[in-house]
């Protein structure tokens, strides 16, 4: 596919004229997708997808348009002119963008992984001889995916990784259940089936009767998958520069030095631990890293080409929407093995779902408990939780609040599909709270 | 890029391979967003998206492969592909037994839309530019955004069958999402209006008169002027309250805590994972008692500019209003043919709804909401205030959470206003309300009538594994409700 898309860049980059300049990006993937319902298939798919964006720049004018690709160099070059073609035509007739910024400097970058896959007979054929009777659904999704950025500055980028992310829970009643995954570069059927057989020993847990306690405040321990979750929602808005800029990041009180969150928060944009690419889609290549949170400070922001110009500052490789591609939360202390010991009585975490903001300013998150959560006395499991709702602000739950981080991380590989499959990764700890504000 | 419908159908014809079923859904679509962000031009972009999703049923066997290769050679290997998977899934499906034979599909479908946009692209800047001039009213305001988004979705459907009979399903679609927001910001406090919410609201089927039907022109004085009023506000109260619920807060109440809930292929668990499940059952049908008699909820694919206005779903079933709760009752989950067999093979037996559909060409097609309404009831706007000793009215969604049994719900809302012996008071900020939806249509105690319903909708429907966003329209009349647990921000 690579030699495919700079066949597309020279052929495209021999059809300017004058001063124009061309920027281009390749997003494709060749994905299986296979997903489970009962243990058994539900609809297994593959998908097959190519599309180049390309943004024509001429006297400070931009315009982008993004299509796809059929795969035949004939038909796809016609496109392409045709395309072109359209762009030029509207070109000098809109305004000029004063916030226009792409590359000039030519980093070029070359970053294949390649991985041993799932064929698609062991991509159906493991997972259901492993799920056996468990009540199993999810999906697996495998395949190469590709990103590739051009420009008619000679500019050149290539990222290419084969990746795998099976995404499963198993259900033992009702809405109780475990939640895993196993995503990697390399299929091995013999560690999908300790993670089953995990999963199945677990089981048990959710077998006694579900209690449910009132709304209140209670202690509680946060899995790394929970502190995902969290973490996660910062992304509406909240390391955005523009947002902070306009005084809408969820984080604005934090930015502002108004509020702190606790000395064991450090976050940071880490590009070297996830699969994401390492230049954006102008052409600027991202640092190794960028932190964001600095033992409980605000540290710096994520900052788009586009933002960088309109408000002086520089660009650090962030996509346009200026959020975390490779987030991760610095370990702490806390030692996974004795959790519940420390937890004492609480609720046990170990998924959240559907967060949202209920107050922006005090950036007070709410969200609901999911699969299995459990009551916790004594340093024992007693049961299941119902589902609970929690309403509270990050600055009392990673602050005043926030009795420590656990020694071990996680990686945790989005599973978002929407359109495509995301390359967007975190490292986190789990996290121990000496009250969470449970609401309904 | 489009596709020769007469061109495909022959080169289509001759590469069905010998199994038992075997469709062909050709999907072109083309989107054009424009935004001017503080009176500044945002980059035009354009979206040209092309592709096929050949699907193949063999015994009990499924399989699925998308191409955007529309040659000869790449249908042909995505044949192949989607024969692989039936071959293998054969025997090991969820399916097993409950396999359903596509209709013979035929007809054809387009939006009804009256004025055409076939602007110039300078032409639409100048609309946008015009509101985004008249936002920046105070020095207070700190961000505002116009936008426009157009789609043009042109779909072909044809199966082994029909192919036969020399017939297919073709449907163009024409959507347009306008869009704005205005910010403003003092000492500490942030407000943000949109006009009808920030990323739903006025979304609807047509061109041109989807800003006229929306009052685009001049919502950008009036966000500002609103924005600045929420500034000035004092926080929502807490406590419970009687609740008057606009339509564009209605449409997430409807999608989030009934259309949710009812998709049949959450009730059969595929969701679990991902989207989540419900807490009904399939043994509710036909007597539980969803909400208060006044509750009439319908599938309705014949309002003319609802986004999800269609004349057949992806399995080539023809669309028809239906009745999901009638007078509070729960009469219909929304399945389509495939889920609805499924259900039948368990022993529960209700007409398939036709709601069954992919977002593009590259995803197979699952159980979705589509149009679903609040039918009118008798009450006037005023009428409902005047019943109101002591309330709120809510507007705009700006926050959303549920359960993933679609249970226990969340919601914030831009706008808030008290209601005070029978009218309207002061205005308040951060209105929030929470409930479980299994009682929380009990409290409905007044259906507003046509003068107060408007049709809204989002382009953001998410569920699927892989993941599918999809536009679904939501109309509603304003309702009432009784004792809500309502309150605000911490301050």
């Amino acid at each position: 596919m690579k030699a495919y898309f700079f066949e597309l860049v020279d052929f495209a980059l021999g059809q300017l004229t004058g001063t124009e300049v061309l920027l281009l990006k390749f997003d494709g993937e060749a994905s299986d997708f296979v997903r489970f319902n009962h243990g058994r298939v539900r609809q297994p798919l593959s998908v097959t997808q190519n599309h180049l964006a390309l943004t024509l720049i001429q006297d400070q004018r931009q315009q982008c348009v993004t299509f796809s690709l059929t795969g035949n160099k004939a038909t796809d070059c016609e496109l392409l002119i045709q395309q072109l073609g359209v762009m030029r035509y509207q070109l000098p007739n809109l305004p000029i963008d004063p916030y226009l910024l792409y590359a000039t400097d030519n980093c070029d970058s070359d970053q294949v992984r390649r991985g041993v896959l799932p064929t698609i007979d062991q991509a159906i054929g493991d997972i259901v001889d492993q799920a056996g009777r468990l009540d199993l659904v999810g999906i697996l999704s495998s395949g190469p995916i590709y990103r590739g950025f051009a420009n008619s500055l000679g500019q050149r980028n290539w990222h290419e990784v084969d990746a795998f992310l099976f995404d499963w829970s198993i259900y033992q009643v009702a809405d109780k259940a475990i939640k895993m995954s196993y995503s990697g570069t390399h299929w091995d059927r013999s560690q999908l089936r300790s993670r089953i057989e995990s999963a199945r020993t677990q089981l048990p847990y959710l077998e006694k009767a579900a209690v449910s306690i009132g709304p209140g405040e209670y202690p509680a321990y946060l899995s790394a998958a929970a502190v995902n979750e969290l973490l996660g929602l910062l992304n509406w808005s909240g390391f955005s520069a523009k947002e902070q800029h306009t005084q809408q990041s969820v984080l604005q009180a934090l930015v502002n030095k108004e509020r702190t969150l606790s000395p064991h928060i450090t976050l940071r944009e880490n590009t070297q631990l996830g699969l994401a690419p390492v230049f954006d889609s102008v052409g600027f290549v991202k640092p190794d890293r960028i932190t964001l949170i600095d033992a409980g400070q605000h540290a710096s922001s994520l900052i788009s080409p586009r933002t960088a110009k309109e408000y002086g500052l520089q660009a650090n490789g962030a996509n346009e929407s200026e959020t975390t591609q490779s987030l991760e939360l610095l370990p702490g202390m806390l030692d996974s093995a004795n959790l519940l010991e420390q937890l004492d009585e609480g609720i046990y975490v170990s998924n959240l779902h559907y967060l949202n903001f209920s107050d922006r300013t005090a950036c007070r998150m709410t969200g609901l408990t999911r699969f299995a959560t459990f009551w916790v006395e004594q340093g024992e499991i007693v049961a299941p939780l119902n589902v609970m709702r929690f309403d509270d602000s990050l600055y009392r739950m990673l602050s005043s609040h926030l009795m420590g981080l656990t020694r071990e991380t996680e990686w945790l590989l989005s599973s978002d599909t929407y359109g495509q499959r995301s390359v967007r990764s975190s490292r986190v700890p789990g996290a121990l709270l000496s009250k969470l504000r449970l609401t309904l | 890029m489009t596709f020769e419908i007469d061109t495909i159908l022959p080169r289509f014809r001759r590469l069905i391979p010998a199994v038992d079923e075997c469709s062909l859904r050709i999907v072109a679509e083309t989107a054009e967003f424009t935004a001017v962000r503080q009176d500044v031009a945002m980059p035009l972009m354009r979206v040209i998206d092309h592709g096929a999703m050949i699907s193949i049923r063999d015994a009990d066997g499924l399989g699925y492969a998308a191409t955007s290769d529309l040659s000869d050679a790449g249908l042909r290997a995505a044949l192949d592909r989607a024969r692989d998977w039936a071959r293998l899934s054969k025997q090991r499906s969820v399916l097993s037994d409950a396999i359903v034979k596509l209709p013979i599909a035929k007809g054809r479908y387009r939006s009804s839309t009256t004025k055409s946009f076939n602007w110039h692209m300078g032409d639409r800047i100048d609309v946008l530019m015009k509101e985004s001039q008249a936002c920046k009213i105070d020095a207070r305001i700190v961000d505002w955004q116009a936008s426009l988004t157009t789609q043009h979705i042109r779909s072909a459907l044809m199966t082994a069958d029909s192919l036969a009979s020399g017939d297919y399903v073709l449907q163009e679609t024409d959507i347009t999402i306008p869009a704005l927001h205005v910010t403003a910001y003092e000492g500490g406090v942030t407000q943000t209006r949109s006009w009808g919410g920030r990323d739903n609201g006025f979304c609807q089927q047509g061109g041109y008169d989807v800003l006229e039907r929306a009052v685009f022109i001049g919502s950008g004085q009036l966000a500002a002027q609103e924005a600045l009023q929420l500034l000035a506000a004092p926080n929502c109260p807490r406590g419970k309250f009687d609740l008057l619920l606009m339509p564009d807060q209605l449409m997430l109440q409807i999608h989030e805590s009934i259309g949710h809930p009812l998709e049949l292929d959450r009730i059969l668990g595929d969701e679990r994972n991902y989207a989540g499940t419900s807490f009904v059952t399939l043994d509710m049908f036909g007597s539980y008692q969803y909400g208060s008699p006044l509750l009439n909820v319908t599938y309705d694919p014949t309002q003319a500019t609802e986004l999800a206005t269609f004349a057949y779903d992806d399995e080539g079933m023809q669309a028809q209003r239906q009745y999901i709760i009638q007078n509070g009752i729960l009469l219909q989950p929304l399945g389509g043919m495939q889920s609805n067999r499924r259900a039948q093979q368990m022993g529960y037996v209700f007409d398939a709804v036709a709601t069954s559909r992919a977002c593009a060409w590259n995803r197979p097609p699952i159980d979705r909401m589509s149009n679903l309404n609040i039918e009118p009831g008798t009450a006037t706007l005023a009428e409902m205030i005047a019943s109101i000793e002591d309330g709120l009215l809510m507007k705009t969604n700006a926050s959303w959470s549920i359960d993933d049994s679609r249970n226990k719900f969340q919601f914030g809302c831009e706008w808030g206003q008290r209601i005070r012996n029978g009218k309207l008071a002061e205005i308040v900020r951060n209105p929030n309300y929470r409930g479980i939806s299994k009682t929380f249509w009990h409290s409905l105690v007044m259906v507003g009538n046509a003068s107060t319903f408007e049709v809204m909708g989002t382009p953001y429907c998410g569920k699927g594994e892989p993941n599918q966003a999809i536009w679904v329209g939501h109309a509603s009349p304003a309702c009432k409700f009784t004792g809500i647990d309502v309150f605000g921000a911490e301050r």
